[in-house]
């Protein structure tokens, strides 16, 4: 599973990339992280808000920091 | 407030025990909100001269009561205001913003653009990708920075402290002039066609919408999403009212009444320009300025230059500029400056002469 988190580096966007880590600490996943900063590429993600989660190109969720009982649904998917 | 506790799977259940004890709970707390905020002056002149022993008429009682007062005043209206308009913007998401906007005419899409701007949520953080959606969605450009104006300017924030510490009608009358600078300044910059300045990566590349499933919300989502709202603007701002208040609190015990009059007062005309230049670097939210704010007015400073410096606080800050210039050319970011400046001066100008 490829997870990215998108964001300028917000406090949001860091503390939604926070608990997706927790999650797969908890959960032993072997989803991957990863922080997407640059604008450009944000802007591909065709997303209106940050913090923006995508995984495996499919966009999650936009616009906040999700809760954790999210995270984990979409990681039960 | 238990509404936290609430949990949000309870929904599945029909109207069952949960939802009226959430209701009870609920009008218990408005009850007791009510009854505590009338009780406020008591418990203020209580600690200040019983319980801290200040003299009653001196400088450091009147600031200590001032503080007293202000401080859970401002905290309770805020957790109000700020739960309120979570509620409605539960409502409204940008995408859907997008869609009434694209395609509208410039005026009645100014218009338009400036009052989503305040129900829509929106964080300065993602003012790029919003940018960038709505330009690329065929929002005229125009119409685009009316919401990115009307957007961290008229606030819940701001509403709530001006209502509670100068009265509903500042509060109006910030509202409704809010509104006008967006109006108007949008409508200017989309007049003066400056789309070729919008850097060259926006207007070239291809942002398809992502899809996403809406999620219908029940009034049990929009309740938590009222409580996150509290939890989230609070926790981030109850900082900057204490301190806010603090040097308010300063000022109202210590500062000479009218002291003011000459520096900020009505008949220096000076005096509103150079509130605009001292508050467009000075990065603070509208709950650290207001109650300086109100201590200022209430040593003679004029109700418009002070309008204006607070506007200048809150609509233009130098973080946002550094944010934008990644998709704005820096001639299009010094119009956007200039434009809302002028109307903030004209704001400023006009409360001095017709108050």
């Amino acid at each position: 599973m490829e997870i990215k988190v998108l964001g300028s580096g917000c406090a949001k966007c860091a503390k939604t990339a926070d608990l997706i880590q927790e999650v797969i600490n908890e959960t032993g996943s072997d989803a991957t992280l990863e922080k997407v900063t640059d604008m450009m590429k944000i802007a591909s993600y065709g997303v209106f808000g940050t913090p923006s989660v995508i995984i495996d190109n499919e966009v999650k969720c936009t616009g906040k920091v999700p809760k954790k009982k999210e995270i984990k649904a979409w990681f039960a998917q | 407030m238990k509404l936290q506790s609430v949990p949000a799977d309870i929904q599945d259940e029909g109207p069952g025990f949960p939802r009226v004890l959430s209701g009870i709970i609920g009008v218990a707390a408005v009850y007791a909100w009510w009854h505590v905020y009338h009780f406020l002056p008591t418990i203020s002149k209580w600690i200040s001269y019983t319980l801290l022993s200040a003299k009653p008429g001196s400088h450091l009682g009147a600031s200590l009561e001032f503080f007293f007062y202000d401080t859970p005043k401002v905290m309770m209206l805020l957790f109000l205001v700020v739960f309120g308009v979570g509620i409605i913007r539960s409502f409204f998401t940008p995408e859907k913003t997008r869609a009434v906007l694209s395609g509208k005419s410039e005026f009645a899409g100014n218009i338009l653009a400036a009052l989503l701007g305040i129900v829509t949520p929106f964080c300065s953080c993602s003012a790029v990708p919003l940018f960038i959606g709505f330009v690329t969605a065929g929002v005229p450009l125009g119409v685009t920075f009316s919401f990115l104006i009307s957007a961290p300017m008229v606030n819940e924030i701001a509403l709530g402290l001006l209502y509670g510490l100068l009265g509903w009608k500042v509060a109006a009358i910030y509202l409704g002039t809010g509104l006008f600078i967006a109006i108007a300044a949008g409508w200017v910059i989309g007049r003066l066609h400056l789309e070729n300045h919008i850097e060259d990566w926006v207007r070239e590349g291809h942002f398809a919408a992502a899809e996403m499933e809406e999620k219908k919300l029940t009034w049990n989502d929009r309740i938590v999403y009222g409580w996150d709202a509290v939890k989230e603007i609070i926790g981030r701002v109850w900082i900057y009212v204490i301190l806010g208040i603090a040097v308010g609190a300063g000022i109202h015990g210590f500062v000479p009444q009218g002291v003011m009059a000459s520096i900020m007062g009505k008949g220096t005309w000076w005096s509103v320009p150079l509130s605009v230049l001292i508050g467009v670097p000075m990065y603070s939210n509208a709950a650290g300025i207001i109650p300086i704010v109100e201590a200022l007015l209430g040593k003679g400073a004029a109700l418009g230059t002070v309008l204006a410096f607070m506007m200048s606080v809150i609509a233009l800050s130098l973080p946002e500029m550094v944010i934008l210039r990644k998709v704005l050319k820096p001639r299009l970011i010094a119009t956007f400056i200039g434009v809302v400046a002028c109307g903030i001066l004209f704001v400023g100008y006009l409360f001095n002469m017709i108050i």
